[in-house]
């Protein structure tokens, strides 16, 4: 048996009384790479945010267990600590806040509550040069405020540097590929490539099926209204790109619902 | 006009009364000034909140107090007692009042280079009675204060005079600190004459702080003279008692080519007004004015500005930046007043606040009277909280809910501390911020020697 990082288990959020996850299920294994795909407004963001932890969202039922334990029960900064990563789909501009002071901030942080010892200031220099040649990212960006001003492309490679950065067990990528042109698509999907490597688990979502050529998924779901509609192997993305979601139009009903990976 | 009548503070009025009785010593210019300036408190009482520019600041509180004379005699203090006012790595010379009397046992004026003077009214009108008279209240009163301003020159007692050569480089800061330990509500006027000459350039701080927490107003008044092609860089640093007043006023008069530099921080005190005013009558003066207003529980802190461009060419920078958490309330009000031939003005002002709590105001009036019809002149003011899209991010890198905050809250104020350009100062404020403000205690295990350092284009405040 492999071992079970996330399982989303019939998951239903609705935010200001509007339902927008109607029974989600979802199982990811150590080492795998999952895809969600699905139309907009299908709910795959609201599954990011709430995976990370944002507040917003009311859960009418269901669970999320990570590595065992109730993740829903975790605050945002704990879920950090077990190694839950969210590349956010649009990251946050902090004014006045250099992108290194907060960094070594988070890096020191996951190692406190990790029980490691704190890095310091040359260590933590070292393993900044270390991440940023890995993802290509432009070291001047860490001496600006966090985001601000940062191109789309930017803001991007920002996210995959800070995942590379925390080391995290479980990676969520909320579509970390829209907006992007093919070059600095390719160089996210590099350094998440870098980073597959034993027990670390993705979560790729994404709108597009082109980032799933770079990015190779072990299972890919496919999210409509709410709830995953189908799952299956690579060759479902390619099926979605040729003929669409209104594949799926028909076919969201109870009967799709509770398809979990393999 | 009406027939109401003014609010006054009797107490105040009847010690001023009895200074002019006892007929302090000096010239009779002098005794002729505190006579008029008598007169002028007398006929103003206290600013009302009918007053336009008194609107957001009730002076009842201060009305309704009954002061007292300051103890007589020299004052007594542990000069260690001091060390916790001091700013570490900052071996500055120092001018120290205690109770409104300057005390010599605390100060270290001989510690000033040749070039500079720094002295106390008496002997200042021994050493140079002529430039003592030609400029010791000869700002002009527009300002609304000048209650206040009347209020302090009939109490005109033990001033500071600080006298800077013409070519004079002053490195070290003047450090004048104002300490009041007084437990009965006492009033103190601390006068402040600073003349800087042609091509000269200095820093002083003045300092407010009270060593208990009694109740007391502190009503100061600062006449700072630029010279030509001078620089002059002026600390107003306020940490007075929680249940003090403080009404501080600065007036500024700047010659051709010169720099002047304002840097206020309100942190203490109850009820708080900061009143700055330079006016530009030379060309190509640059002038710019910082605060930083740091508000808790029922403080109540009020900045007033007025720049007045006089000249052509001229550029003033207005940079004011409140936190304001719990009941705290702030107050800013910035007047640009740019005179009919004052063309090729460039005044900037700004003004935002942080607030941390449902519960928390702050007020803001921009007022800009432009005679000039070549000029550049731009206002914003922003209110806001703390934005939680930029905490949820933080959190979900790992930072904990309080550190997050304390974070967001630290990097607001340091664009404002970042143009402070003594480093001992800034550290000093830096500290008493992160010890007041809530969150940001957590916050301190990251801000190492790197950790406030700001690209240096954001700190010179140059943008646009």
């Amino acid at each position: 048996m492999s071992e079970v990082v996330l399982e989303i288990r019939n998951l239903h959020a609705s935010i200001e009384d509007e339902p927008i996850l109607r029974g989600v299920d979802l199982t990811i294994n150590a080492g795998e790479v999952h895809s969600i795909m699905g139309p907009n407004g299908s709910g795959k963001s609201t599954l990011a945010q709430i995976l990370a932890g944002r507040e917003e969202y009311e859960i009418t039922e269901g669970e999320i267990l990570y590595h065992g334990r109730d993740l829903l029960e975790m605050e945002p900064e704990e879920r950090a600590g077990e190694g839950l990563f969210l590349a956010f789909q649009y990251p946050v501009e902090i004014p006045g806040v250099k992108t290194m002071q907060f960094l070594k901030a988070s890096v020191n942080a996951l190692r406190t509550y990790r029980g490691e010892e704190e890095l310091d200031a040359v260590q933590l220099m070292n393993l900044f040069r270390e991440k940023a040649r890995q993802v290509k990212l432009n070291e001047d960006l860490l001496r600006r405020n966090v985001n601000e001003g940062f191109s789309g492309g930017e803001k991007k490679r920002a996210e995959i540097f800070q995942m590379a950065l925390l080391d995290p067990a479980m990676c969520v990528l909320d579509e970390t590929d829209s907006g992007l042109d093919i070059d600095a698509l390719k160089i996210v999907a590099e350094g998440v490539n870098a980073m597959r490597a034993g027990k670390r688990s993705f979560l790729v979502i994404t709108h597009y099926q082109r980032l799933l050529n770079y990015i190779v998924p072990d299972v890919v779901h496919v999210l409509v209204d709410g709830r995953v509609a189908r799952s299956g192997g690579k060759e479902l993305a390619v099926e979605l790109e040729d003929q669409g979601y209104a594949l799926f139009g028909e076919e969201s009903a109870p009967a799709a619902a509770g398809a979990a990976s393999a | 006009m009406t027939t109401l009548t003014k609010p006054t503070n009797d107490a105040l009025l009847e010690l001023a009364v009895r200074a002019e009785n006892r007929s302090a010593p000096g010239p009779g210019w002098l005794r002729a000034l505190r006579d008029e300036a008598l007169d002028r408190f007398r006929e103003l009482g206290l600013p009302s909140t009918r007053h336009e520019d008194w609107r957001f600041t009730s002076l009842k509180p201060v009305q309704e107090l009954d002061f007292s004379a300051p103890p007589a005699g020299a004052p007594m203090l542990p000069a260690d007692q001091l060390d916790r006012f001091g700013f570490a790595g900052l071996d500055a010379p120092r001018a120290v009042f205690i109770d409104g009397r300057f005390s010599p046992a605390h100060s270290n004026l001989a510690a000033l280079p040749s070039a500079v003077r720094g002295l106390t009214l008496e002997d200042a009108l021994a050493a140079d009675e002529e430039t003592v008279r030609a400029h010791l209240d000869a700002l002009p009163k527009t300002d609304p204060g000048d209650a206040f301003t009347a209020l302090n020159t009939a109490m005109l007692d033990e001033a500071m005079v600080i006298l800077i050569d013409d070519g004079a480089i002053i490195d070290q800061p003047l450090h004048i600190l104002h300490l009041t330990t007084a437990t009965q509500p006492v009033a103190t006027h601390p006068r402040l004459l600073v003349v800087a000459g042609r091509s000269s350039e200095a820093t002083i701080i003045e300092d407010y702080v009270g060593a208990g927490d009694g109740t007391y107003l502190t009503n100061a008044v600062s006449e700072v003279f630029v010279g030509v092609d001078a620089a002059v860089t002026h600390y107003m640093i306020e940490r007075e008692s929680p249940r003090a007043f403080n009404i501080s006023t600065l007036h500024v008069r700047q010659e051709r080519d010169s720099r002047f530099e304002s840097h206020s921080v309100l942190i203490g005190g109850a009820l708080v007004r900061n009143n700055v005013n330079p006016v530009l009558v030379g060309e190509n003066c640059h002038s710019l004015l910082n605060g930083l207003y740091v508000g808790r529980n029922g403080q109540h802190l009020d900045n007033f500005m007025r720049v007045e461009h006089d000249a052509p060419h001229c550029d003033s920078r207005q940079y004011y930046r409140g936190i304001l958490a719990d009941q705290a309330h702030g107050v800013f009000s910035g007047r640009i007043v740019v005179a009919r031939g004052a063309q090729k003005t460039d005044a900037v002002q700004s003004n935002e606040s942080l607030l941390l709590s449902d519960d928390a105001r702050a007020n803001g009036k921009p007022q800009l009277e432009i005679y000039a019809d070549d000029v550049k002149c731009t206002h914003g003011a922003t209110t806001g909280q703390l934005d939680e899209d930029a905490v949820f991010y933080l959190r979900s890198r790992g930072l904990s809910a309080e550190a997050a905050r304390g974070m967001l809250i630290y990097s607001f104020a340091l664009e404002s501390l970042q143009r402070m350009g003594v480093a001992p100062v800034r550290d000093v404020l830096t500290d008493a911020l992160l010890r007041r403000m809530p969150f940001t205690e957590s916050l301190r295990p990251y801000l190492g020697s790197d950790g406030g350092s700001l690209p240096e284009d954001i700190a010179a405040g140059s943008e646009e």
